[in-house]
């Protein structure tokens, strides 16, 4: 394999690596250059400001109150999301359980598991616009089910009110992505060895029990991953808040990715938007380092 | 496995005692566990199911029934709606741009995607790891950091608000996870096959196309579905570099949609380009759910 190697390894690896660099490792790096620069796009000229954008940063209220929803989001939507999943996935997968020392799925776990992952396949934008839909005072499905069933006094103004607006944003956001966990622990209980759970059960084990002693601690890899995983989306929410709200009303639904793009494209001040954009990356290296040690456990190995 | 448990068990009731061929399914019968388990299983299939079935529903309605009475049936077929939708709501154009460019991004994703993994896979050489290093960081960072930057690159390159020009981003921005994904399938192929082939003389170019890349199909679908979907879907991307209305994609249009649709007060028009926005795709999920399934989880087991 020596002699023919170079040529393959230029025609395989130059045209891939130069596409990336060019449209992502260079914008990634400017970034960096562009957010000491008061740069407002449309001219040529800037000046280098060195950390001045950093400093108006760390005084600008609007900011902290958008960081502020990112950390409510970090920490539900990776609770939520994985709580609901390992729920659901253990219904599906060991439900049967009649505390007899029988393990089973429950019937017609592979519809659940179709219909669960269903919103996986759904554009953010679908599901964005379906939501504000659903959300709508008036027409919406959502006021009118709680008109339905008498709770009138429930309806709201679900996107309108700053109260509530965050935490419907939210809701979306586990609605999206439950599926997706339902069915990746559910392949990881996959690989339990049914006996284990067998075993628990003849031994009287609650199913609070089994599911804190037993199946988190199997799949501690799996949860891992998907808090990482949430954790990225929890900074990201960028694009669901800006299909359903815009931030608003009065910032209440503010994210810091809203943040960026207000400032850059709306306000066109490109410097002090990458500013952001600097701060949010070495917040996304940050936490996921963060979140990778804090979840670190002895692994359990299955033979 | 659970009949045998369960005859092994004298406090089992006779009348659950039924014959091993209607347990094939993994269900086993037993009265309030499963009432609990299936009343939250239905709950959430429920909560799923309802929003997009009611967007299927609403987009039949006339704006009156939509605005009235949101849990009504329509009072009829409006198909008007879809063709409204699909010419005025220009969805049928953002449809076409949205195939043209996934046309060229998967096509292009998954020739330099595997050509990249392969050569990561297969080969030592010096900078190996950097590179595979350099393409797998990219997965960790969400894509609107470098929005400011991309949207001047682009300008710069003249190919903002063209098409090429996203099918290009697209599979910039896709080559991450693609090199990832594919470089682990790679290196579970065995060694054997292509040293067999190598001492018949088969050159390492023809090595790749003939012999490598078809035993490497089932990680090449796995990983074109999860392309396919996140163009299909991709809409921070377009946002940024598509300001021309006639070049808008489907994501990017049906919002458009949603917004314009706020002023003109045209429900039954919005709901029926949701539809036709999510159809497809739920079409395709329906006939290669486990594929998909399969495919979309793969790349988080790693």
């Amino acid at each position: 394999m020596k002699h023919g190697k170079y040529p393959l390894l230029a025609a395989f690896l130059l045209p891939p690596l130069a596409l990336y660099a060019y449209f992502v490792i260079s914008p990634y790096a400017q970034t960096f250059v562009i957010s000491t620069t008061d740069w407002h796009g449309l001219s040529r000229s800037y000046n280098v400001v060195g950390l001045d954008n950093f400093k108006k940063l760390w005084n600008d209220e609007h900011i902290w109150n958008a960081l502020l929803h990112n950390l409510w989001l970090l920490i539900l939507l990776p609770i939520l999301t994985i709580g609901l999943g390992l729920f659901l996935a253990t219904m599906l997968n060991v439900g049967g359980r009649g505390g007899r020392g029988a393990v089973a799925g429950v019937r017609g776990a592979a519809v659940y598991k179709i219909i669960y992952f269903a919103p996986q396949m759904l554009s953010v934008a679908v599901i964005g616009v379906l939501w504000t839909e659903i959300y709508n005072p008036r027409s919406g499905l959502l006021n009118a089910a709680l008109r339905g069933i008498g709770l009138d006094g429930l309806a709201q103004i679900w996107l309108g009110d700053p109260d509530i607006a965050l935490w419907a944003v939210l809701a979306v956001m586990v609605w999206a992505n439950v599926g997706f966990y339902v069915v990746l622990f559910g392949a990881a209980m996959q690989s339990v060895p049914r006996d284990i759970y067998e075993a628990a059960a003849l031994d009287g084990a609650s199913r609070t029990a089994t599911m804190f002693r037993i199946t988190v601690p199997l799949l501690w890899d799996t949860i891992q991953v998907a808090w990482v995983y949430l954790a990225i989306i929890a900074m990201d929410a960028f694009a669901l808040v800006q299909i359903m709200t815009r931030g608003g009303p009065s910032f209440s639904t503010d994210v810091i990715g809203e943040r960026l793009y207000d400032v850059s494209f709306g306000d066109s001040q490109f410097g002090y938007g990458s500013a952001i954009g600097v701060v949010m990356f070495f917040l996304t290296l940050t936490i996921t380092i963060a979140a990778l040690r804090l979840s670190r456990r002895e692994r359990i190995e299955l033979s | 496995m659970s009949t045998v448990s369960q005859i092994d068990d004298p406090a089992a009731p006779a009348a659950e005692r039924k014959p091993a061929t209607t347990r094939t399914g993994g269900g086993f019968v037993d009265g309030t566990i499963n009432v609990f388990s299936h009343g939250f299983l239905l709950v959430w299939g429920l909560l799923t199911a309802l929003p997009l079935l009611w967007a299927l529903l609403s987009a039949f309605k006339s704006d009156n029934e939509i605005l009235s009475d949101p849990w009504g049936l329509p009072s009829q077929l409006r198909w008007s709606n879809f063709s409204r939708a699909w010419t005025h709501g220009h969805i049928g154009q953002y449809f076409v741009n949205t195939g043209v460019v996934l046309l060229g991004s998967l096509t292009l994703t998954m020739l330099l995607g595997a050509t990249a993994a392969y050569a990561l896979a297969r080969y030592k050489f010096w900078g190996n790891r950097i590179i595979y290093f350099t393409f797998v960081g990219g997965m960790m960072f969400p894509v609107v950091l470098a929005f400011v930057p991309l949207f001047f690159v682009v300008r710069n390159a003249g190919l903002l608000d063209t098409l090429p020009g996203l099918m290009l981003v697209y599979t910039a921005y896709s080559l991450p996870f693609t090199v990832f994904f594919l470089t682990a399938f790679f290196r579970t192929l065995p060694t054997a096959v292509s040293e067999a082939a190598l001492i018949d003389g088969c050159g390492p170019f023809r090595l790749f196309f003939r012999v490598m890349l078809p035993m490497a199909k089932p990680g090449l679908i796995s990983v074109g579905i999860f392309n396919f979907l996140g163009h299909w879907n991709q809409y921070l991307l377009p946002v940024v570099l598509l300001k021309d209305e006639s070049k808008y994609v489907l994501a990017q249009g049906l919002a458009a949609l949603a917004v314009s649709e706020g002023y003109r007060g045209d429900y039954s028009r919005l709901f029926a380009g949701l539809t036709l926005a999510m159809l497809p795709v739920l079409v395709v999920y329906g006939v290669f759910q486990r594929q998909i399934q399969a495919g979309l989880t793969a790349g988080q087991m790693k």
